[in-house]
């Protein structure tokens, strides 16, 4: 029978089904400060972590992105400085690998795992974020799991799971000028919604996305659970491994050509069965940006806020208005009539090297009218963007250069917007108050962030490209 | 965990879609070790002032503040995979949630913590949340062995649950001890698992 690539991973790592329930084996599993409520659990039954070494930990939530040269010691805040030391002691007590604050390889939990080669193809990997799903650009089941459950696989490296449905997401053909993967992710939750991927785990195919880089595939898969995915996938093809090749903990010799073997066995087989299927036509979607308070509430920069009197359904309608007050927006209005206040660009959305490329070539056609930062996702991407300059053009282009950390997507390092503060920013999530209590939020590419900054208002980032 | 059997309490209605497990607990809680406290973290920041002062919210008033049961709208606890979202719910005093549908990782955390998640449709859910507003204080029953829900007009709604999230919230059985059961089988897996994919094991070089 035809399989699918989810079907083909879930099928290895099944260790014993009961009623329905299926306890799986755990590749890898991941966490950061934020995760000391499993620890805490942990300790509390007088349990062990069964794998130190498939399990990593990362300082990244509540890092301060700048003054860093004092490693924990220079953080500020006592109380983030103990979340930062507390996750250290945990490490370090339960053998587990840490990529600290101090770390030449330190970052975002879901961009320092691929760099690593720690992400692989065909892989079951849990982490305590919803945005696990990232690492499903390398044709692994990734999923984000709370405490509880991230408990119990590291005290025996498996999950309990019932079985998910399949979606294929289907995207042909050539993204037009100024369109990026963002933009893409942001067109797919637009139409199927923010539960549309509910119960069930996204595959991402079609010609589009066989021509995306690794990068813009993570920036795609990470914000699947912004459709209420659990996880989100991309085939492995010749771009993965090509990737993969050589990084530190990916198979090397003999070893690297018996993975390959294993790893070519794993997409969708031809005639294998989704439970749903979507399409897309990659010609039509445009730069987006979202007005609203979730991030199915968005549209094409070229298009208007929505009048919720053209809405027949009255709760739908109620929501639009809510979100289109809490925005402080009218309906009618040009999105690119929105004016903001700060620019973010970093997460573990859009804060690798092509994202920084992006921004940065963009930066370089005229100079931030407003507070723009530029937070690099780890370490590896700071340093890279370095070697290139491309620092140098944003900073020369009045933009802020920082160390990288989650900072503003989550706003709990100490950056954050203030109420009422409007900002622009490639991240992942624009509910209310996510940057920062009455903070306001609107979810673009790298490079409309990067336009956003060099106008202080929403604009469309194509106006700018052609013009240079 | 603590099981949970029945329940017939006063239900509070929110008729809110997409409420976000931030909204639940602001992220900035997320430290905060689980007690007591998550009581007031629920819904912190639509609840309270800067100043720690009440603002106008259901969950602070009478009859809503001893509230066990949520009616909700669709998409309940969708967002952040932040467990401390259920325990700001559980230590408020909540036991169940009814909405047509839930964030995946927001259910499966409560299923984790003995809290019930139940589905019910969404024209069942908006007609609940109508009849709680026309009638403030009016309880709602649940059963989970019959898998019931009774309605303050006292109709029956029926509805699903996987036969072992039952149980296990039936008994206050928690995972580990299912999984340790299965010892001996899941060490076989492994070794055969170790011995295709050596290199999954190895330091980084
Ligand atoms: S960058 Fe934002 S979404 Fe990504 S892991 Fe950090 S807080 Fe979560």
């Amino acid at each position: 029978m035809p399989l699918t690539l989810f079907e083909k991973i879930w099928n290895r790592h099944v260790v014993v089904e009961e009623e329905g329930e299926l306890l799986l084996h755990v590749d890898r599993a991941f966490f950061h400060e934020g995760s000391s409520h499993a620890f805490d659990k942990l300790e509390q039954q007088g349990r062990t972590i069964a794998r130190p070494k498939q399990v990593f930990a990362f300082n990244d939530h509540y890092v301060p992105t700048t003054g860093r040269e004092n490693g924990v010691a220079g953080i500020a805040n006592a109380e983030i400085r103990n979340m930062v030391i507390k996750l250290q002691t945990n490490a370090a007590r339960h053998g587990i690998t840490l990529f600290g604050i101090d770390d030449p390889r330190q970052g975002i939990l879901h961009i320092v795992p691929p760099e690593q080669g720690i992400t692989q193809p065909g892989l079951l990997i849990c982490g305590a974020d919803s945005h696990t799903s990232t690492h499903g650009a390398f044709g692994c089941l990734s999923f984000g799991i709370g405490a509880s459950d991230m408990m119990h696989v590291m005290a025996t490296q498996t999950i309990w799971q019932r079985a998910q449905k399949t979606m294929r997401i289907t995207i042909d053909g050539k993204l037009g000028f100024g369109v990026s993967p963002k933009d893409v992710i942001l067109a797919i939750i637009a139409k199927i919604g923010v539960a549309g991927g509910t119960g069930h785990v996204l595959e991402y195919a079609g010609s589009t996305f066989s021509h995306m880089s690794m990068e813009g595939r993570m920036t795609v898969c990470n914000m699947s659970i912004e459709a209420g995915a659990r996880a989100g996938m991309v085939a492995p093809d010749d771009t993965t491994y090509a990737y993969m090749q050589g990084r530190p903990y990916a198979p090397k010799g003999v070893q690297w050509d018996a993975a390959l073997a294993l790893w070519q066995q794993l997409p969708s087989d031809e005639g294998a069965r989704f439970d749903s299927e979507v399409s897309l036509n990659a010609p039509d979607i445009a730069p987006m940006v979202t007005w609203g308070t979730n991030p199915e509430q968005g549209g094409p920069v070229t298009g208007v806020v929505p009048n919720p009197r053209d809405v027949k359904d009255e709760i739908a309608a109620q929501e639009m208005a809510a979100a289109i007050d809490y925005q402080a927006l009218t309906p009618g209005m040009a999105l690119s009539d929105i004016t903001v206040d700060k620019v973010f660009i970093g997460s573990c959305t859009n804060a690798r090297i092509e994202d920084i490329r992006a921004a940065a070539a963009v930066a370089r056609l005229g100079r931030a009218v407003i507070p723009a930062w530029v937070v690099p996702g780890s370490q590896l991407v700071k340093r890279q963007a370095e070697q290139e300059g491309l620092d140098k053009i944003l900073i020369a282009a009045n933009f802020e250069w920082r160390e990288p950390g989650c900072s503003l997507c989550t706003a709990i390092n100490g950056d954050q917007l203030q109420p009422g503060e409007r900002c622009a920013s490639t991240s992942n999530r624009n509910f209310k108050g996510r940057q920062g209590t009455g903070g306001r939020t609107h979810l673009l590419s790298p490079a409309m962030a990067a336009a956003a900054a060099l106008k202080g208002r929403l604009t469309d980032v194509r106006d700018l490209l052609k013009g240079a | 965990m603590n099981p949970f059997t029945t329940i017939t309490a006063v239900a509070a209605p929110i008729d809110e879609p997409n409420v976000d497990t931030n909204q639940l607990c602001p992220t900035r809680f997320n430290k905060v070790p689980r007690g007591p406290e998550h009581a007031r973290i629920l819904f912190h920041d639509r609840r309270f002032n800067a100043d720690g002062s009440e603002k106008e919210h259901l969950l602070n008033v009478a009859p809503f503040n001893r509230a066990q049961i949520i009616v909700a709208d669709r998409n309940w606890g969708s967002g952040s995979s932040r467990e401390s979202a259920v325990y700001a719910l559980y230590e408020f005093g909540i036991r169940c949630v009814i909405a047509s549908s839930f964030g995946d990782i927001h259910a499966n955390n409560c299923y984790k913590n003995g809290l019930l998640p139940v589905v019910l449709s969404d024209a069942e859910c908006a007609a609940l949340r109508t009849q709680l507003r026309e009638h403030p204080g009016s309880t709602i029953s649940v059963d989970l062995a019959a898998q019931t829900v009774i309605d303050p007009q006292g109709k029956t709604h029926r509805f699903e649950i996987h036969p072992v999230r039952k149980k296990c919230l039936l008994e206050g059985l928690d995972d580990i001890a299912r999984t340790v059961q299965y010892r001996e089988r899941l060490d076989a897996f492994e070794a055969a698992y170790k011995s295709e994919r050596p290199w999954l094991y190895a330091d980084a070089v």
